[in-house]
């Protein structure tokens, strides 16, 4: 079986390349523009990523794991192995990938029909495909690295895609260059830690973790650089800012990219690091999560783009996982990593579907001005669209954490563990404070979200006649993913939803970290199922709150939100205008920036440009002049002309003797015998 | 003075003649007789070291093989100024310049 999962894996990683390469270099001709083929390849990766989870089940070993590596680059004592790690991580990672990524291929086929550069998409789509296998199969840190910047371009052409529209192109940009600053501390950390330890491998680093090669200030320092990759990816703050805009792509490759598969690279990362992580760099990892979590849920608040809600949705629960794995349960957050895939995905399905609909019904009208992704335009979706208002109403209860779904039990898994963090570090106490505030507001702002696209009268009557339920090709992973959200997929065999206990937590068990002094695996679970109750009845608590506040304001109306808004006045108006984070970096950051670009611009050109390097060439201008002259009047006319002179004259006065007269000529031979003969006699 | 000292003057006298005759004619059959006295001059000295020198009979031989290229020289040497005069109606040397650069 080890050489399967090994061919496998290779196949799961390269079949989407494969497609890439068909459509980008022969797709137009092809028929249907060659969609056929990349979804004929994400399939059988869907089948054989199937076939190894199957296979997971068989044989139920938390320990599998399975290596290959091979020499990548020989330089005599400087080798990098490249390879693959398959284990139980990994496994549920590359059905997750497949999962939502033929789901996007299906979606695409009617949401993007007609597109001008459709088979370019589906290109795009495989190469996306492709770089997230790679970063989940990786085993080190290396060609970890080479799929995420394959990641952050691909997500840069599919960001990009309508980039016709200058917000597209300014936001696939935005999300390129974003990433890359956290991409250069991944870098940085790399580094540091291949200086320390000679390796690249997962395995090897650890090793040296837990023998002391490299530890302290170093490992905390090149922990909090690694995972700044995963912050730029993972959009945590303050690199959270491409998400939202990155909604500008077409709207399955917002669920592909912000559900399943980038910003799940960063928690992916976070957790494959996890036993490197210093207590200090995991403190540092908590705060970040937790304060993005409150955070993006404070701006989901108010936001009336249905894509924007759910973007910073995204963020927020990106920042859970990002808290779980600093508070030590690092699995809960690879367990939330996979129930958020499934309801995120089918969420972004949904509001893709309800876009869909609004396009066509506005199109009909022939209505450019209305906005089609805002929610106070819609309304009353309910019975024109049923099996969407279905799925994501289930999905938006697994994400408030409403029992029987899916987005519970992880999110419990989560909140029970940062209590207990908090339970023993009490000078902490902010954590679970971030974490039950984002899980309040996020209640609140999915419900608001439900109500005010479903519920309620149709704020555009006109409209309201042309929303029609979408085709098969988008209802298809609605439902797929919708049923999905349910508990029941993630507890097999035991039938309880109160309680994690089932495959996943069999199957993925947390490992001790690696670093000397950190509390066990087995202390960490021991708190945290002793957090578990009280965890469950607050986070209930809250949840419910927050879907009833949501009720009151946006169903039954007896709340007004607009007073509410005019009372908190400024918070309000912060929470809309994202805390103004965009236009402080602006004013802070970008132009200062561009003013120094500007200035050393200007010493650029004005200065070097101008007096240095034109400098320099007026001085070898003359220089040459100089040269010229001397080779055309000193060895061209002097040498090389007198040479020819000089033999010129010679020839013109030898010419002289050469009489013609024959008795001249015996003159000459008898001066020469004369002279010959008196030089003999002297 | 001895014998051999007389001979050898008499021909260099022979061939101070015989070479001035040749520089300074400007008619190609005067120059050709110039060149039969420096030969005989060579003659001269030929019999003249044989008999005086000690040797055998070698330098006689040698100025009969002389004599002999001296009317073969004749001959053609005639043939050419009779050539020459056939072509150009005259026989001094200095007109006979047409391969001349």
């Amino acid at each position: 079986m080890e050489n399967t999962h090994i061919t496998y894996s290779l196949a799961i990683l390269f079949l989407p390349l494969l497609a890439f390469l068909i459509q980008i270099f022969v797709g137009k001709r092809l028929p249907r523009q060659g969609d056929w083929v990349s979804i004929s390849a994400i399939v059988t990766t869907l089948v054989l990523a199937s076939l190894l989870f199957v296979d997971m089940f068989q044989q139920y070993n938390p320990n599998f794991k399975i290596e290959a590596s091979f020499l990548w680059m020989d330089l005599g004592d400087f080798k990098i192995y490249l390879g693959f790690l398959v284990d139980n991580i990994t496994i549920i990672m590359l059905l997750v990938v497949a999962l939502i990524s033929t789901c996007t291929h299906i979606f695409s086929l009617k949401y993007l029909e007609g597109d001008v550069r459709y088979s370019r998409y589906y290109a795009y789509l495989g190469l996306f495909t492709f770089s997230m296998n790679g970063i989940v199969l990786a085993n080190n840190l290396v060609s970890m690295y080479i799929f995420w910047e394959l990641v952050g371009v691909s997500s840069y052409l599919l960001i990009g895609h309508w980039f016709e529209k200058e917000s597209a192109a300014n936001a696939a940009k935005k999300a390129f260059l974003t990433n890359r600053v956290g991409d250069i501390g991944f870098f940085i950390g790399i580094m540091i830690i291949f200086t320390a330890v000679g390796s690249f491998a997962f395995t090897d680093i650890f090793a040296s973790v837990a023998s002391g090669t490299i530890g302290g200030t170093t490992l905390t320092f090149a922990g909090i650089c690694l995972f700044a990759g995963a912050m730029g990816k993972s959009s945590q703050f303050p690199l959270h800012i491409w998400l939202p805009d990155a909604m500008e792509g077409p709207t399955p490759v917002s669920a592909l990219m912000h559900a399943a598969t980038m910003v799940a690279a960063g928690v992916y990362l976070t957790v494959r690091i996890f036993p490197l992580l210093t207590s200090d760099a995991l403190l540092f990892v908590a705060y970040i999560g937790g304060f993005t979590a409150l955070f993006a849920a404070a701006i989901a608040l108010t936001q009336n783009d249905i894509k924007k809600v759910l973007a910073y949705s995204t963020v927020s629960q990106l920042g859970y996982m990002i808290l779980a794995v600093g508070t030590g349960v690092y699995t809960a957050a690879f367990f939330h990593l996979l129930t958020h895939a499934m309801f995120k995905a089918n969420l972004f399905y949904g509001s893709g579907s309800v876009i869909h609909s609004m396009h066509h019904a506005l199109h009909k009208k022939h209505d450019h001005e209305t906005d089609p992704q805002d929610m106070r335009n819609m309304g009353g979706f309910k019975e024109k669209m049923p099996i969407t208002f279905l799925s994501m109403t289930v999905s938006t209860l697994a994400i408030a954490g409403v029992p029987f779904f899916s987005g519970f039990l992880s999110k419990d898994a989560i909140l029970g563990g940062t209590l207990s963090f908090a339970q023993h570090h009490p000078q902490h106490f902010l954590l679970p404070v971030f974490g039950f505030g984002a899980a309040t507001m996020t209640a609140f702002y999915m419900f608001r979200m439900i109500f005010m696209t479903f519920y309620g009268k149709s704020q555009k009557p006109e409209l309201y006649a042309d929303i029609h339920e979408s085709p098969k090709e988008m209802t298809g992973p609605l439902v797929l993913l919708g049923t999905l959200s349910i508990f029941i997929f993630y507890t097999l065999p035991h039938f309880n939803p109160f309680s994690t206990h089932g495959w996943f937590t069999d199957l993925v068990v947390a490992k001790d970290s690696f670093v000397p002094g950190n509390i066990s695996a087995h202390t960490i679970a021991e708190h945290a199922h002793h957090a578990h109750i009280p965890a469950m009845i607050l986070s209930l608590s809250v949840a419910g709150f927050g879907i009833i506040l949501a009720g009151l304001m946006y169903l039954k109306k007896s709340i007004s939100a607009d007073a509410w808004a005019k009372k908190s006045g400024p918070l309000y108006k912060l929470s809309l205008n994202k805390f103004y984070f965009d236009e402080n970096y602006e004013r802070f950051l970008y132009q200062p920036l561009m003013k120094l670009a500007g200035k050393i611009a200007y010493f650029d050109w004005e200065v070097y440009d101008k007096y240095f390097i034109n400098g320099f060439g007026r001085f070898t201008s003359w220089l040459s002049a100089i040269s010229g002259k001397f080779d055309y009047e000193g060895i061209d006319q002097g040498l090389v002309d007198g040479v020819g002179h000089a033999t010129q004259k010679m020839g013109r006065s030898l010419k002289q003797i050469q009489t013609g007269r024959l008795q001249n000529y015996l003159l000459f031979v008898l001066a020469g015998a004369i002279l010959i003969i008196i030089i003999q006699a002297v | 003075m001895d014998q051999l000292t007389n001979y050898l003057f008499i021909s260099a006298i022979l061939f101070s003649l015989g070479l001035f005759g040749v520089m300074t004619r400007r008619n190609g059959i005067a120059v050709l007789m110039g060149v039969e006295l420096i030969l005989n001059a060579a003659n001269i000295n030929f019999v003249a070291f044989s008999r005086f020198g000690g040797m055998d009979l070698s330098g006689h031989i040698f100025s009969l093989f002389v004599i002999v290229l001296a009317a073969a020289e004749a001959a053609v040497a005639l043939a050419i100024i009779i050539t020459i005069y056939n072509s150009m109606q005259t026989v001094n040397i200095d007109d006979a310049s047409s391969m001349k650069q």
